[in-house]
């Protein structure tokens, strides 16, 4: 095994007992993205950092007393500023931007001792469920079953090609409507959306902010706890930011869930779900089952509302989040002809600079906004999210811990493949993942299994708010139980 | 609710995006579209429920009105595709 497969308790283990040094890791995972440019997973590759955090992390290390994080080497999805390091969240309109400040999560995990590696792609503004509307072209899946390329899912894509590949130990990624979950499993990792106000949104570049939450994309669960400890902060930057303490996650892990409720609720057996996924479901019912657990079907009655709301309420905030792009204070502007005045300026600049995807929120956003309209798509969408909150709050009321679902209608697609659909159809990706965000809950995608196609799929595990420490002991019983340890074979 | 393509300029200006004349027919196809989608939210009953403002039960934090950052306009300058003498430079607004 090279250093660069290595997890990150595996990692931390052996740096403290001194067998391997930050500086090994990382050259092992900086010659790693060399060889994988055919993935595409990384935009923007940042060696000497890498390599100056890496010494600084050695000689924490040394000095003893170095925290979980100290050494690790991350992807970060390009969603995040990153100080003097290009940020262009894989969109034209923010080409050449380099923040003259870092987000809070990153600067977290700086101060922890982690290495930065690069930055990685994404869909453009984290719009998309498979990096094809990055500006940098899509990232490609490191699972390959025949000549076809696959995505590895939206928006953090990038994220979950490089931690699949072993491009890095772990990634950050973001999740708005299942960016982190849907690309988690869709490659076979970890992935944990956090509960909204856990983890500082300052410095992220904004997509939908009543929904955005960043978290880590990992290789384990235990790694997902270690991650998600050192990315969590209470953040006066952010005043969504919820003054709840963080606490230690991996402590949580005992592995123990007997006596514990899991709900399976009927609403998210959908029609036209492929067989191999109610299997699957079923099969990680059972696994939990087995544990001890208790099995209770339940019911979120408002469930098929839920992708409606969510693409009336995050178009709307993103049109009005995105409009701070205008070609004045930062990125791209258009060239602009004779006579052109400042309203030509906005016009062509936005054009321009946004893809389609985006050009199509913002308008979908600007139109539920609009005089006449307001009440009836967007308050409606804001009454129909307050109501699929209430499922959950019942849910959990009548003594649910976590609740099992699958984490996506189908394994990986093929790039291009879904070029001819309609918007609506991409936007299905969404299906499981979304309500999460809606109600502001904590969700973790776990590899439970291949298709028949050898492609891996995850479930998804929710937790009530604030339990993302009882919501990842779960994923590790669930991890444990189906002990998928699966990898890509290396094509690249 | 089916946008026509007049709707669709009219969303186009106001989102500040310039889309060329034959490119609305399109524009007021992709949007008619997704409208539709959405029409699914009137069979919800949602009479006596409040449009939610704060997915988490919490008031937004207060902090004293007072200056904490500052005094650094070459490092905001610094990204502006167009910046003269400390200031963002944009084309004639007035007249």
């Amino acid at each position: 095994m090279s250093l660069n497969q290595l997890t990150i308790s595996a990692a931390r283990d052996a740096l403290r007992k001194g067998e391997v040094t930050s500086v090994e890791i990382t050259e092992s995972c900086l010659s790693a993205i060399d060889g994988a440019d055919a993935l595409n997973a990384y935009c923007a590759k940042t060696p000497e950092i890498a390599l100056a955090q890496a010494k600084a992390a050695d000689a924490r290390i040394k000095a003893g007393d170095a925290p979980a994080m100290c050494g690790i080497p991350l992807g970060i999805k390009d969603l995040f500023c990153t100080k003097g390091v290009a940020t262009q969240a894989a969109s034209k309109i923010l080409a050449g931007f380099k923040p003259e400040y870092e987000s809070t999560v990153t600067q977290n995990l700086w101060d922890a001792g982690a290495v930065m590696l690069g930055k990685v792609s994404m869909d453009e503004f984290a719009m998309g469920s498979s990096t094809e509307t990055a500006c940098y072209g899509p990232a490609v899946n490191p699972w390959k079953i025949d000549d076809r390329q696959l995505t590895p899912g939206g928006s953090s894509g990038g994220s979950a090609a490089a931690v699949a590949a072993d491009l890095c130990l772990a990634a950050t990624g973001t999740d708005t409507g299942g960016s982190i979950r849907q690309p988690a499993a869709f490659t076979g990792i970890v992935g944990i959306k956090p509960t909204y106000g856990r983890v500082s949104r300052w410095g992220v570049v904004a997509f939908a902010s009543s929904l955005d939450q960043a978290g880590p994309m990992t290789k384990t669960v235990r790694d997902a706890a270690i991650m998600l400890g050192a990315m969590a902060s209470v953040d006066p930057k952010d005043s969504t930011s919820v003054e709840i303490p963080v606490p230690d996650f991996e402590a949580a892990l005992t592995g123990d869930i007997r006596g514990k409720k899991i709900g399976i609720p009927r609403e998210y057996r959908i029609e036209g779900m492929p067989e191999e996924i109610g299997k699957l479901w079923d099969e990680g019912t059972a696994m939990l089952r087995d544990a001890g657990a208790e099995i209770v079907e339940i019911s979120l009655p408002h469930t098929k509302y839920a992708l409606p709301a969510y693409y009336v309420i995050a178009p709307a905030e993103a049109s009005s989040n995105l409009a701070r792009y205008d070609g004045v204070r930062y990125g791209y502007r258009a060239k602009l002809g004779a006579g052109d005045g400042i309203v030509e300026m906005y016009e062509k600049t936005r054009a321009e600079g946004f893809g389609p995807e985006v050009q199509r929120r913002i308008m979908i956003g600007t139109y539920v906004l609009s005089a006449g309209f307001y009440d009836a798509y967007y308050n409606r969408a804001r009454r129909v999210r307050a109501l699929i909150k209430r499922d959950f709050d019942q849910v959990f009321a009548a003594g649910v811990d976590a609740i099992l679902t699958p984490a996506t209608p189908s394994s990986a697609f093929g790039l291009g493949e879904m070029a001819d659909a309609s918007p609506v159809e991409m936007y299905l990706n969404d299906v499981f993942t979304v309500t999460v965000n809606l109600a502001g809950l904590p969700g973790i995608s776990v590899p439970v299994g291949l298709d028949a196609k050898g492609l891996p799929m995850g479930l998804q595990l929710i937790g009530r708010p604030w339990g993302e420490g009882d919501l990842l002991n779960h994923a590790l019983v669930l991890e444990r139980a189906a002990g998928f340890t699966h990898k890509p074979s290396k094509w690249w | 609710m089916s946008i026509d393509i007049d709707t669709a300029r009219k969303v186009a200006h106001l989102a500040r995006i310039a889309v060329a004349e034959e490119n609305l027919p399109k524009l007021a196809q992709d949007l008619s579209g997704i409208l539709t989608f959405m029409e699914q939210l009137n069979e919800v009953d949602v009479e006596g429920v409040e449009p939610m403002t704060s997915v988490t039960p919490m008031r937004l934090k207060r902090r004293e009105d007072v200056v904490t950052d500052g005094g650094y306009a070459e490092k905001i300058l610094k990204n502006a595709p167009d910046a003269r003498e400390g200031f963002f430079a944009v084309p004639k607004v007035v007249e």
